[in-house]
Formats: C-alpha cells, sequence, structure tokens
C-alpha cells in the first residue's frame, strides 16, 4: 500500500475540534502496519495558527489554506482546495469527521473526483494493504464490513467519540505548509451563521447525554435533565415524543430522523424504547434507564435500569455526582 | 423552462409560474422490521418497505412550493427494484404530477457513488429547476447520494436544509443548513440540489381523492440500458463492496438496580464509576 493518509481536520472558532485529533489516532493506527505517512489539511479561518497547534500530534505535515474566499465554508470552495491538494499528493486514504462539515465535504470530494466514500465508519483496519472499515447499517441493527472497489484512493467519514484522542508527538513538530486557497467558482454562498442562543454543545461528539422522553411530562421538567448533564459534564437529549410535544428543539434529538451519537455513556429517562430511539443511540457504551414501566423495551438494550420515578431518581444522582466533581 | 445540459441562455424566457421539481425518493425497510441477514445480505423477504422518511419531506416540501407558486411540476424519480413503484405511488397520491422507475434489482443504496451516478443520467432527460432528495437513506445512512449527484451534475447544493425560500422569479432559493452549533444561511442560484433534514415541514398524508387519481398519472419504466448504460459501465461504476452484513450477538437485558428511588440512584452512580468506569 503505497503513500499517504489525509486527515481533514476541523476548527470550532479558535480551537481544533477533538473529532481532529480523532482523525489522527484513526489515520496512526492505519498508517502504522503500512509505514504509511500522516499528513493533515486544516482549511478555512484560523487555519494558519491552529497549524502549528496540530503539529505537535503524529502527523508530518499540516497542509493549510486560509482566504478570504475560505472564511465561510462552502462546499464548492472547500471541496475544491481539498481535492487539488489530494491531486497533488496523491494520498490513499481520506479521513473526515463523520460531522455536518466533514459529510459535506467528503460527499462532494467522492462526486468531484469520482472516488469512493464510505461514511460514518466505526472500525478501520489495514489487511495487508487493503483498507477494511466496518460501519452500522439498518440503525445499528447490523454491521458491515465494507472495502473499496479502487484502492487507490479512498475516503472514510469517522464517526466522532470511537477513537481515542490522539497523544501529542514526543518533541516532534510537523511541518506547516501553505497550499493554495483557489476556490474556483462559488454559486452556493453561506450569507450569515444564525447562532443559537447559548454555546449548544454538539451531542454527536459529546462524552455524556442525559435523555428524555414522554415520561418528562413537559418542557418545565428539562431543567431536570440540563442540570444533571450539567453535573456530568455531559449534554442533554431527547426522545421524538418529547421533540414533537415541542418540550425541546429538534437539534435535541436522538434516533433515526434525529442524531445518531455514541457517546461512553447514555442515560435514558422516561424513554419506553421504540426502534426509532434505539437506532440513534444503541451504539452508546454504556446505556442507562430510567423508567416507571418495568416492561420498557428500554430495559432489553440497556446495562443498568432503574425501575422507579425519574422525579425521584434524577435529584438524587445529580446530588451525588455534584458531591463526586466538588 | 430549465433542461438540465442546456445553456442558461436558452431558459431566458422562463417565466416565475413556470417551474419543475424533481424529487428523488427511495424505498426503504421499515425501521420496525426485523432484520434478517442471508448469505452476508438483509433477507428481505417480509419486510415492509417504505418510503424513505426523509424523501417525505422532500415530497411535502415539493408539494408546498406548488401549492404557493400554482405552476409547478412535481416529477418523481426512484431507483430500485419492482416494488419501488409503491413508493412512486405513494408520492403521486400524495399530490406529485408524473414518476420515472429507474428499475434495477440490486443496486440498493449501499454504494451513493453508483446510485448517484445512475440517477444523473435519468436526470439529464428529465426537467428540473430544484432537485429535492432526502438528506439520507435511513437504511444504509450514507448521507451522500444528493451531493454527489449535484456533482455529477455540475450543480451547487444545499444538503441538510430545514427551511427553503424560492424568490419569486425562481431563480434564486434562500436555504437554512444545521451545521454544529448553528444555522447557516445560504443563497444558491437554480437549477440546484438540496437535501431535506426533519424540521423542513411537516409531511401529510394522502387523501383519499389523492390515492384514487394515481390511477391517471404516469409512470414510467425505465431500464438502465434504455439510458444507454451497460452492465459493464454499470459495475464500473461501483466504488465500494460490500464483503458481508452481520447481525450482532444479542444482549442481555439490563441489570436493574433494585431499591427505593433514592438507593437505586446512589447505587447507580457507584456502578458507573466502579464496574461500568464511565464516570
Amino acid at each position: 500500500m503505497p503513500g499517504k493518509i489525509l486527515v481533514v481536520g476541523e476548527m470550532k472558532g479558535d480551537s481544533l475540534k477533538k473529532v481532529t485529533l480523532e482523525l489522527v489516532s484513526a489515520a496512526n493506527l492505519i498508517a502504522r502496519d503500512g509505514g504509511l505517512e500522516v499528513d493533515a489539511v486544516l482549511v478555512g479561518d484560523g487555519s494558519r495558527k491552529l497549524a502549528s497547534e496540530l503539529a505537535a500530534y503524529p502527523v508530518k505535515t499540516v497542509y493549510v489554506a486560509e482566504s478570504e474566499s475560505l472564511k465561510n465554508y462552502s462546499s464548492e470552495g472547500y471541496s475544491s482546495v481539498v481535492s487539488n491538494l489530494m491531486k497533488e499528493i496523491s494520498p490513499y486514504g481520506v479521513l473526515f469527521g463523520q460531522t455536518p462539515f466533514g459529510s459535506d465535504l467528503a460527499s462532494s470530494i467522492s462526486g468531484k473526483l469520482g472516488v469512493g466514500f464510505v461514511s460514518d465508519c466505526t472500525g478501520l483496519s489495514n489487511e495487508g494493504g487493503k483498507l477494511v472499515v466496518t460501519r452500522p447499517v439498518f440503525g445499528g441493527k447490523a454491521s458491515a464490513r465494507v472495502s473499496f472497489r479502487n484502492s487507490s484512493l479512498c475516503l472514510m467519514g469517522i464517526r466522532p467519540n470511537v477513537f481515542a484522542v490522539a497523544e501529542k508527538a514526543n518533541g516532534a513538530k510537523a511541518a506547516v505548509k501553505e497550499i493554495s486557497g483557489e476556490t474556483g467558482q462559488i454559486r452556493a454562498k453561506v450569507r450569515e451563521v444564525l447562532k443559537e442562543v447559548g454555546e449548544r454543545i454538539e451531542l454527536t461528539e459529546v462524552k455524556i447525554i442525559v435523555s428524555g422522553g414522554r415520561g418528562m411530562k413537559g418542557p418545565e421538567n428539562f431543567p431536570l435533565l440540563e442540570g444533571l448533564a450539567a453535573a456530568l459534564g455531559g449534554a442533554v437529549g431527547a426522545s421524538r415524543a418529547a421533540v414533537d410535544a415541542g418540550w425541546i428543539d429538534h437539534s435535541h434529538q436522538v434516533g433515526q430522523t434525529g442524531k445518531v451519537v455514541s457517546p461512553t455513556l447514555y442515560i435514558a429517562c422516561g424513554i419506553s424504547g421504540a426502534v426509532q430511539h434505539l437506532v440513534g443511540m444503541s451504539s452508546s457504551k454504556c446505556i442507562v434507564a430510567v423508567n416507571k414501566d418495568p416492561d420498557a423495551p428500554i430495559f432489553k438494550f440497556a446495562d443498568y435500569g432503574i425501575v422507579g420515578d425519574l422525579f425521584e431518581v434524577l435529584p438524587v444522582l445529580k446530588e451525588e455526582l455534584s458531591k463526586l466533581i466538588h | 423552462m430549465w433542461r438540465l445540459g442546456t445553456s442558461a441562455a436558452d431558459s431566458f424566457d422562463r417565466g416565475m409560474d413556470d417551474m419543475n421539481l424533481l424529487v428523488v425518493l427511495k424505498q426503504v425497510p421499515d425501521t420496525d422490521a426485523q432484520i434478517r441477514i442471508k448469505d452476508g445480505k438483509l433477507d428481505t423477504s417480509g419486510v415492509k418497505f417504505v418510503v424513505n422518511p426523509y424523501d417525505e419531506f422532500a415530497i411535502e416540501e415539493a408539494l408546498r412550493i406548488k401549492e404557493k407558486r400554482g405552476e409547478v411540476k412535481i416529477t418523481l424519480l426512484t431507483l430500485g427494484p419492482k416494488r419501488a413503484v409503491e413508493a412512486l405511488k405513494s408520492g403521486l397520491a400524495l399530490g406529485a404530477d408524473e414518476a420515472f422507475h429507474l428499475v434495477h434489482e440490486t443496486i440498493d443504496g449501499s454504494d451513493p457513488y453508483l446510485s448517484a451516478f445512475v440517477l444523473a443520467k435519468a436526470i439529464q432527460k428529465l426537467e428540473a429547476d430544484i432537485i429535492l432528495c432526502g438528506k439520507q437513506g435511513i437504511d444504509y445512512y450514507c448521507e451522500q447520494t444528493g451531493i454527489i449527484l449535484a456533482e455529477l451534475l455540475n450543480l451547487p447544493h444545499v444538503a441538510v436544509v430545514t427551511k427553503l425560500e424560492i424568490s419569486d422569479d425562481g431563480k434564486q432559493v434562500t436555504a437554512h443548513r444545521e451545521i454544529d452549533g448553528g444555522i447557516e444561511v445560504v443563497e444558491s442560484p437554480v437549477p440546484l440540489v438540496v437535501t431535506a433534514q426533519k424540521g423542513l415541514n411537516e409531511p401529510r398524508y394522502a387523501s383519499l381523492k389523492g390515492i384514487m387519481a394515481v390511477r391517471t398519472k404516469k409512470i414510467e419504466e425505465w431500464s438502465l440500458q434504455s439510458l444507454g448504460l451497460t452492465p459493464d459501465e454499470i459495475s464500473g461504476q461501483a466504488r465500494v463492496n460490500y464483503e458481508s452484513v452481520t447481525t450482532p450477538p444479542s444482549k442481555p437485558p439490563a441489570k436493574i438496580i433494585q431499591g427505593e428511588a433514592r438507593d437505586a440512584a446512589r447505587e447507580l452512580v457507584k456502578i458507573l464509576i466502579e464496574e461500568a468506569k464511565v464516570i
């Protein structure tokens, strides 16, 4: 297997996103066996500054493109820049985060260069020079083993929270190389970005999720979940029932028509466990269910369960956890 | 009217009351369906198939555009086996005008590049100002086909859209799309590809009248050969190889923590720290 593995990094504000460091460790995992080089690329506002930060991790070269036309994300602009780099350095595999950014960009490049892209990978292996990925299908009810037909260039979208965050490299510092920020024509342009009120934590990347369903009874009870999530340094999720009832915004929905999450700990409160919800959270490492109904299907999928009133259980949980932390 | 593949100048006379919407939809296994694997592949016998839920948002949006603008034609396109005609009928019952069925028994969306390639060949024969797709299929969760399709047709796209506005002259759209921590407001000229996210609208149910009207509407079957594709060309467009699909071993049920709420909660914290080691 020739060449390089390229990591397409992501930034948020003035820091590298955690998923970028997960991609670096995933890339090193597959590069190790084949003696491959791991490179990274950062595109957009602030990339020059963050490139030196990324250079402290186990990568050989960090490519960076920052220009006025790359100030806002655009599929057309960013995919031109990354495609041009790919043509120049001919990487064997390119890793993206399975995030709104990575998913959009990788699909554009797949179409532009006519190369295969396997999204939402949860496992990667290098089998004697052949890259093989595993990914959940049919809502996590099955797992597929996928390889590439034309093995000279493969794009992979890596699910956040699956791979460990890379450790800094010992003393060594990667080279930082400026590349062309030439975008070509951009037809679909970002006019503005509407930030949500407050800094919302992205559900797909958080380690702990406290989720509420119909059993929460109303929007007035969601602060209970928020309190517990805050005590754990996590975020609040919701089932479709809670979202459809208008108790919480859709951006919190976990499940078939919401987000697919894979946190370390998922606490399902007052969620019965419809298949459509399980689709979104079944790959969580540890699932806890709190529900009054001992026959709720969620107990078949959870690791631990409390059959009881969540309005009694949650405050105690929060209290106990707060004690531990403070 | 904008026929893809013709130049912008040809559409000079296009009036505001003349718009073509193309909805690409897909039939998928119902999420309630039990998944059985046979010989490393999904065993579809006895599985109930439905219209992909994200595609329902795409159809609904097309219907709303038509209701608002009047002279709009909604064309449906699907790629799939014979049974997928049912998905087209569902869309026609809701109010779409005509439908095209690219019949192929094995292309199932697990290779989004291949699907997009074939769909693009078909779309080049149709008329479309806005191509609407669901943001992803709920079978393979690839979230790629609409975007690759845009690239292959050399069109801009806006993906994961939760709000769509079309200018009065029909030449530009403004769309909201979900990104990490916020919403991006994107402007794009028409023609383009839009992929629909939940939140875009609330899909309706078909009326009895709508269901009755399906009989009078056109559903045209196209083979891949009729698009000029040979089996070799099709396999040449495949990019990925599903070597096998397996179902995980079933999980034991939850360990139920006994006792009063207070005691159980305390015990849970202990277990999460000491046994599960997740805190």
